[in-house]
């Protein structure tokens, strides 16, 4: 008899998902997979649509990181039309690209994932959230994240709407600049949010790197992956959010391509498996050699781990100093540690703060010049970004008119998703065993998609929809023996 | 006295209705501590399953997002339908079908052709789709059956209250909360929010010149737009004046038209029909080769007008439903 448990949903996540694991006669895993269970047709039904209508549209595919679809569809539009946004556009582009990456990944690592480390991974399910975070924490700290995200938000509300809905952005520009007066406050969110994203850091250090049974969970192998890495990089192999070259290195850290993301096609295919709606991108030139991390797999990551593991170096000061103490304690580059995921998060966090304080004093900010009207339809834009969770790139094809004909689009978590069903399996592989699993455990298996920060409205933008997480525990006839949800 | 019990729950939605609750800031603590949340997966480790045993209403209140587009989504939505004392649609796919149900537009078969057969990185030698039973080494493993079209959540279960928006905005979400918690709800059937057209509230309104005359249409890309002037009497396409008011001209203030995602105002069923009528009004036009001009640039109607609404509005009831 094998048993299946379902974990249905997965929870603290952005959208719908399952995890179905199999035991064997001894109650040991035998097999565990990581279902996607939904799809929406975004490439689908934006054809006919007028182009720059695309940058308002795609941001519905996500309203979690609705900022990165939003500027890499305007990057595509820029190609379209090839013209190149004026150097104020691009500042402000870069300000509020980088105040959604900032509480972007901060609302990951407190509301979704803290509640693992700061209550622990058995925690009472009730009260393993953020509510039980800021009543652990004090409610000082848990004050300044929402601050935080807050102020951060207001940005994004100042220069392109709704935050979880932005609909700015133009071919060439932006639809608005910043004024001096502005520029004040957004100054002082700028400094705050550097000062906050090094206590974030702190805190991390205290609560897990100085925990011996964290960090030997950080190291150990149920939550450890060899896999190939992808990011973008500028000209000095520095970690860039909005702009570069993309940059694959191996598992041993050497660079194994560095290409121009308008032939992402020659490098990056999508398998397509019948049990999952998401479809599994792989490096394309060694081909597909399936669901495994050995030497011939052409599997890769990508997200703040891997963008860390890509890049030779952070773009600001207190972000590399923080990035070589990183790879200091976990003992060299690249880090295959799956956990370090949330570590990384952060030092981007603090990238990204700093770089936001950069732009807020750069005198050019204000300029009234953000819009560049040289427009030149024709005929295919490619934009590319590093989102919060991983490289994401928007392909569109037009007609002369400007209307859409065609549309492609590769994002974050699908680029995670083979590894991520990888990591499930080899977490409940190292902790489940059967027949009767404690739920602690169950979230431990969860907590191997979670480092991914995945994201299944993205991944699905093919089809509407989510990713709640089941767990099935099966037996070997695939019988139904319990369906776990912590309740 | 027992906490009321309150569910928050995604259905084929994008996670921003669950951000924008996140976005009522510290508020969230007040209403954490008034309430007893027993379900929101996107912040709490609850599962369907703690659901399932409770009794017919013993949820006061669930707050639902998101459009419906597969079985699971079906089921989720009937089973707090069930469980629930009041449902409120939450967002623009829950309360009209949203972006994503521009899906409508295009059958499952071209979608699934497109994603799993023709997009340029997919590599598919095996012909593989997904299907809803898969045995993968003598394990069988199972996928929800994505239906033909997309609903708004009124399709499936009767919905008591709508809070419209992509997504709502924090004021109107605490409003709705309070109202719910006080017993100041209004009729069931109604939508949270103000009943006129954004037009009335609009900043650039009073720029509007005594008459308006559109000669030609421009696209937003084409043209600096002036930002205190209508958009519709600079030629630009602006869902205004059949749109729902409520969002604080959100659009407005960073200089971008409005696109329609509160829906329509109150006693109107169609805003898609309502604008293209509203639009028609004030076309100046002298001629039949001057309507078939100016038609011929509103490039894209259903999508402008329709581009949070199709699966709500009249052209979809008319083709019923099509799983």
């Amino acid at each position: 008899m094998t048993e299946k448990i379902t974990i249905n949903p997965i929870t603290r996540l952005e959208g719908h998902g399952k995890i179905e694991i199999f035991l064997d006669d001894k109650g040991n895993v035998d097999d565990a997979y990581w279902q996607v269970v939904e799809l929406r047709g975004f490439e689908r039904f934006c054809l006919g649509r007028p182009v720059e209508e695309l940058p308002r549209i795609m941001p519905n595919i996500c309203g979690v990181c609705p900022t990165p679809h939003n500027m890499a569809s305007v990057k595509a539009l820029d190609d379209l039309y090839g013209v190149e946004p004026t150097p104020t556009a691009k500042l402000v582009r870069q300000l509020h690209y980088d105040a959604f990456m900032v509480e972007d990944h901060l609302l990951h690592f407190f509301i979704l994932s803290a509640p693992d480390f700061v209550l622990g991974p058995s925690a009472n399910p009730a009260e393993r959230n953020i509510l039980g975070v800021i009543a652990k924490v004090g409610l000082e700290i848990g004050g300044k994240v929402i601050e935080t995200r807050k102020r951060c938000r207001e940005i994004i509300r100042y220069l392109g709407s709704k935050p979880p809905h932005p609909e700015g952005g133009l071919p060439g520009g932006v639809s608005k600049g910043v004024t001096e007066d502005d520029r004040k406050w957004i100054k002082a969110t700028a400094d705050y949010c550097v000062e906050f994203c090094q206590f974030a850091l702190e805190l991390f250090k205290q609560v897990v790197l100085d925990n011996k049974e964290y960090l030997n969970l950080v190291l150990s192998d149920a939550y450890k992956l060899n896999t190939y890495y992808m990011g973008l990089v500028d000209d000095n192999n520095r970690l860039n959010f909005y702009e570069g070259k993309c940059r694959v290195v191996n598992s041993k850290g050497e660079e194994y391509a560095l290409f121009d993301y308008h032939d992402y096609i020659d490098h990056i295919g999508e398998w397509v498996e019948p049990w999952t709606y998401v479809r599994l991108t792989y490096l394309k030139k060694i081909g597909w050699n399936g669901l495994n991390d050995d030497e011939g797999t052409s599997l890769y990551r990508v997200g703040p781990l891997a963008r860390l593991n890509v890049a030779d170096s952070m773009y600001t000061p207190l972000a590399q100093k923080e990035y070589e103490s990183m790879f200091d304690i976990l003992g060299g580059k690249p880090s295959h540690h799956t956990l370090a995921y949330h570590w990384a998060r952060l030092i981007e966090a603090l990238q990204a703060a700093e770089h936001m304080q950069r732009i807020a004093n750069d005198p050019l900010l204000t300029s009234k010049d953000i819009r560049n009207m040289a427009l030149k339809l024709g005929k295919v834009g490619i934009g590319c970004v590093e989102a919060a969770r991983g490289t994401l790139i928007h392909h569109y094809e037009a007609d002369s008119d400007g209307r859409t004909t065609k549309v492609n689009l590769i994002v974050a978590t699908q680029h995670n998703a083979a590894p991520i069903c990888l990591s499930v399996k080899k977490a409940a592989m190292g902790f489940v065993k059967g027949p009767e699993v404690k739920e602690g455990l169950l979230n431990m298996v969860e907590m191997a998609f979670r480092a991914y920060d995945p994201c299944l409205a993205c991944a699905t933008h093919a089809l509407p929809g989510h990713m709640p997480l089941i767990l099935n525990i099966r037996d070997r006839s695939g019988g139904l023996i319990r369906t776990v949800q912590r309740s | 006295m027992a906490k009321p019990k309150v569910a928050i729950c995604w259905l084929g939605s994008c996670g921003g209705c669950d951000e924008a609750v996140v976005d009522i800031n510290e508020v969230i603590l007040g209403v954490a501590k008034a309430v007893d949340l027993i379900l929101w997966p996107v912040a709490l480790d609850f599962k369907y399953n703690s659901i399932k045993p409770m009794k017919d209403g013993e949820i006061l209140l669930s707050i639902i997002n998101g459009d419906v587009r597969n079985s699971e989504q079906e089921e989720v939505a009937k089973l707090l339908r069930e469980k629930s004392q009041l449902v409120l649609a939450f967002g623009a796919c829950a309360c009209l079908g949203g972006t994503p149900g521009l899906a409508n537009l295009r059958t499952k078969e071209d979608i699934f052709n497109w994603v799993y057969r023709d997009a340029p990185t997919v590599v598919n030698p095996e012909g593989n789709y997904p299907q809803t039973t898969t045995i993968v080494n003598g394990k069988k493993l199972t996928l929800p059956e994505i239906y033909g079209r997309v609903y708004a959540l009124n399709d499936i279960i009767p919905v008591d209250y709508y809070l419209p928006g992509c997504p709502p905005p924090p004021h109107l979400i605490m409003a709705a909360i309070s109202a719910v918690l006080e017993g100041k709800l209004p009729p069931k059937g109604s939508t949270l929010a103000p009943h006129r057209a954004l037009c009335d509230s609009c900043k650039r309104n009073k720029s509007k010149p005594e008459r308006m005359a559109i000669r030609d249409i421009k696209r937003i890309h084409e043209v600096e737009a002036d930002p205190d002037v209508c958009f519709l009497a600079q030629g630009i396409i602006c869902l205004g004046p059949a749109t729902r008011d409520g969002c604080g001209e959100a659009c407005m203030n960073i200089n971008i038209p409005c696109r329609g995602c509160f829906g329509p105002v109150e006693g109107v069923v169609d805003s898609g029909a309502k604008f293209v009528s509203a639009l028609a009004s004030i076309l100046d036009v002298q001629s039949d080769e001057d309507i078939e001009r100016i038609a011929n640039e509103i490039m894209d109607p259903v999508g402008y007008s329709y581009r949070f609404a199709l699966p709500s509005s009249i052209l979809q009831r008319k083709t019923g439903k099509n799983k």
